[in-house]
């Protein structure tokens, strides 16, 4: 009964306050999300990838830095080594289980910087006009016109090899289209009435950004992240596949795929199992970047 | 430009300079300004690396004379937006100063290598337009079927697979198992250095030569890496394709085609898509552009000697003449392919205006 009213509260169409307009709001973007069956399943891959992540030492049935050189390169079905062993005998689904916390990692930490970069650049940028605007723009359309990987591997080669450094280089090149799109919506809400009421109240220029142009831009970039987190986890993996990422014995997937390199004609295994693995995140990144652009952005949609 | 002139004819007085000499200038000063930030960044990275160029050049052992000579010889002692002039200078004159790996210019490395990228990347870029464009068209045509399915299915797998896993898969099935194609490398160990370098593209070369064997090895070489890249940009263009067929196809202009009994055929391939061409020739000269890009990570699947090897190579070596100069050679040909697209839009399609 009570889920009845709730449902019911939560479907109003004269919501009584401010929060339940968007509770509301929120509820039926969830419903038809939830009727978007691929984006569920994105959606239930990446929670599980949370909750593997979260949960690796209690799951993983070995240690992921151990090594036994005795077995190594056990073929797929091993008992006690389901996905086989790795060049130095460790075990692979493990190192893939831990390689699960370094990926978020990763991704969490470019999802952090960029966007918010790209935020700031873009409001300032869209609000303030004139020659800071032409100053700002320019930066970024050097940046976009750049070769993002070309440009990531010569900074991680300025700044030393690591995962931080890869963080770093990743976020440098992805933080343009972000700044785009926030410029673009800042265009379109600054001339809005309200903002003119505000304005005239006394509003001061931070407060205008800060209150009233940025939530509006959330949702946008959110989108924007969602569909872009593939590509950061590709670019992740491709520098850890150079050995400029997270450095050994990280489990990190690229690198797993980069050591099981020297031994695919003979042991296939050790390098496939680490790209389904980013494979199979970076195609639930896409399918749930798609169902929420579907959601939030219905326009944008084809 | 037409569209232009009209304007103007219609003002009492015309403005002092006519629009598209203004539109140029602020096409050439825009080009230069994204040109001079490449150099800027790679100037800075340059600078902020933790390497001693100096003693990268000289050794550990050197004298302190020594050391100071080269100090000055480079130019350290200057400010930096005076090193950063004599930079932009010494790149104007293709000169990315020497290889610390094997001496030699990096200008002339990068020269000998990047045919071999050039080769890669357009025979990679023709499978994706061959394969891609036909499948958008279809997929927007046949909206909902199973064609366009396969196509959504494609696309959305080859945005999120490792361009450099599925390129060792790609090498394990087709050279490991079945042996269908040659292994690593441009050519098989036997027709090393066979055919002279004429243009530096082995299958021109080996073509014009006219030594059909090395083309074949070459060609079951080159086959895989550029299967790989070109259905990277399959994904892209084929999606592309699709929704700008869409657009067309639900105008007005079509209905009327249709209703006068023009055939589907005509109605697709002589009204809509002719339409779409110059927006699908934009989306493939960027795709080309990303495949220079996505030709890195193949290039070290594939033991391809290429740019994208050499810039690694320089990496891993802490080369960073060499890494710089790549750089700026790969984002120099970036760039002025994003620009070609941008004029080749703007020139063409009059709604741009």
């Amino acid at each position: 009964m009570a889920e009845h009213y709730l449902r019911a509260w939560l479907l109003t169409d004269t919501p009584t306050s401010r929060r339940h307009a968007k509770m509301s709001a929120l509820y039926q973007g969830w419903l038809s999300f939830r009727s978007n069956t691929m984006a569920m399943i994105g959606l239930i891959i990446l929670l599980l990838l949370v909750l593997i992540a979260a949960a690796a030492p209690l799951i993983s049935p070995h240690d992921p830095f151990v090594q036994d050189l005795g077995n190594r390169l056990a073929p797929l079905g091993t008992p006690g080594h389901i996905f086989g062993t790795d060049s130095l005998g460790r075990d692979i689904l493990s190192r893939l289980i831990y390689g699960a916390r370094i990926t978020l990692y990763i991704v969490a930490l470019v999802a952090l910087i960029a966007p918010v970069v790209g935020l700031l650049v873009g409001t300032v940028s869209g609000y303030v006009g004139g020659w800071v605007d032409v100053v700002l723009m320019r930066i970024t359309d050097i940046f976009l016109a750049f070769p993002r990987l070309v440009l990531a591997l010569a900074f991680v080669a300025a700044l030393g090899a690591g995962i931080e450094n890869a963080v770093l280089a990743i976020s440098l090149t992805a933080w343009p289209p972000y700044a785009r799109i926030a410029r673009a919506e800042t265009l379109t809400i600054r001339s809005s009435d309200y903002i003119s009421a505000i304005q005239l109240q006394g509003a001061g220029a931070l407060r205008i950004i800060t209150k009233h142009i940025w939530p509006l831009c959330i949702s946008s970039l959110i989108v924007r992240v969602t569909l872009d987190m593939a590509g950061i986890i590709l670019a992740a993996a491709g520098l850890g596949f150079l050995g400029l990422g997270a450095q050994p014995p990280s489990p990190e997937w690229g690198a797993m795929i980069s050591e099981g390199r020297r031994f695919i004609l003979d042991h296939w295994w050790v390098a496939t199992m680490p790209g389904l693995a980013i494979f199979t995140v970076s195609l639930a990144f896409n399918l749930l970047g798609d169902g929420l652009r579907d959601v939030l952005d219905p326009k944008a949609g084809e | 430009m037409a569209l232009t002139d009209n304007n103007t004819e219609r003002r009492p007085r015309g403005p002092l300079f006519p629009q598209w000499i203004k539109t140029t200038a602020m096409t050439l000063s825009s080009i230069a300004v994204t040109l001079l930030g490449l150099l800027f960044i790679t100037f800075i990275i340059g600078r902020v690396m933790p390497i001693d160029p100096v003693l990268a050049i000289v050794g550990e052992r050197a004298s302190q004379s020594t050391y100071d000579a080269v100090y000055l010889e480079l130019g350290l002692d200057k400010p930096l937006i005076v090193q950063f002039l004599y930079y932009i200078w010494d790149v104007i004159h293709l000169d990315f100063g020497i290889s610390l790996l094997n001496a030699r210019p990096v200008a002339e490395d990068i020269a000998r290598v990047f045919p071999a990228t050039l080769e890669l990347a357009t025979l990679g870029i023709i499978i994706g337009i061959v394969l891609g464009v036909p499948l958008g068209v279809l997929a927007a045509v046949r909206k909902g079927s199973w064609i366009d399915q396969v196509a959504r299915v494609l696309a959305l797998v080859g945005y999120s697979m490792p361009i450099f896993w599925l390129g060792l898969m790609g090498l394990l099935v087709f050279y490991g198992i079945l042996g269908w194609v040659g292994g690593p490398g441009r050519v098989g160990i036997f027709y090393v250095d066979v055919v002279p370098s004429v243009t530096g593209l082995i299958l021109v070369d080996a073509a014009l030569d006219g030594n059909w064997d090395v083309f074949k090895d070459a060609f079951s070489h080159i086959i895989l890496p550029a299967s790989l890249l070109g259905y990277f940009s399959l994904a892209y263009i084929s999606r592309m394709t699709r929704s700008f067929m869409l657009e067309q196809l639900s105008a007005e202009y079509v209905t009327t085609a249709r209703v006068k009994g023009m055939s589907e055929w005509d109605v697709v391939w002589k009204h809509a898509f002719k339409n779409i061409r110059v927006q699908l020739i934009t989306v493939i000269a960027l795709s080309y552009a990303n495949l220079l890009e996505g030709s890195v990570l193949t290039e070290i699947i594939f033991s391809w000697p290429g740019i994208g090897s050499y810039i690694t190579t320089a990496l891993l070596s802490a080369d960073m003449n060499a890494v710089l100069g790549g750089t700026v050679v790969v984002g120099l040909i970036f760039i002025l392919l994003n620009i070609f697209s941008d004029l080749l839009y703007k020139v063409f399609d009059p709604r741009a205006k």
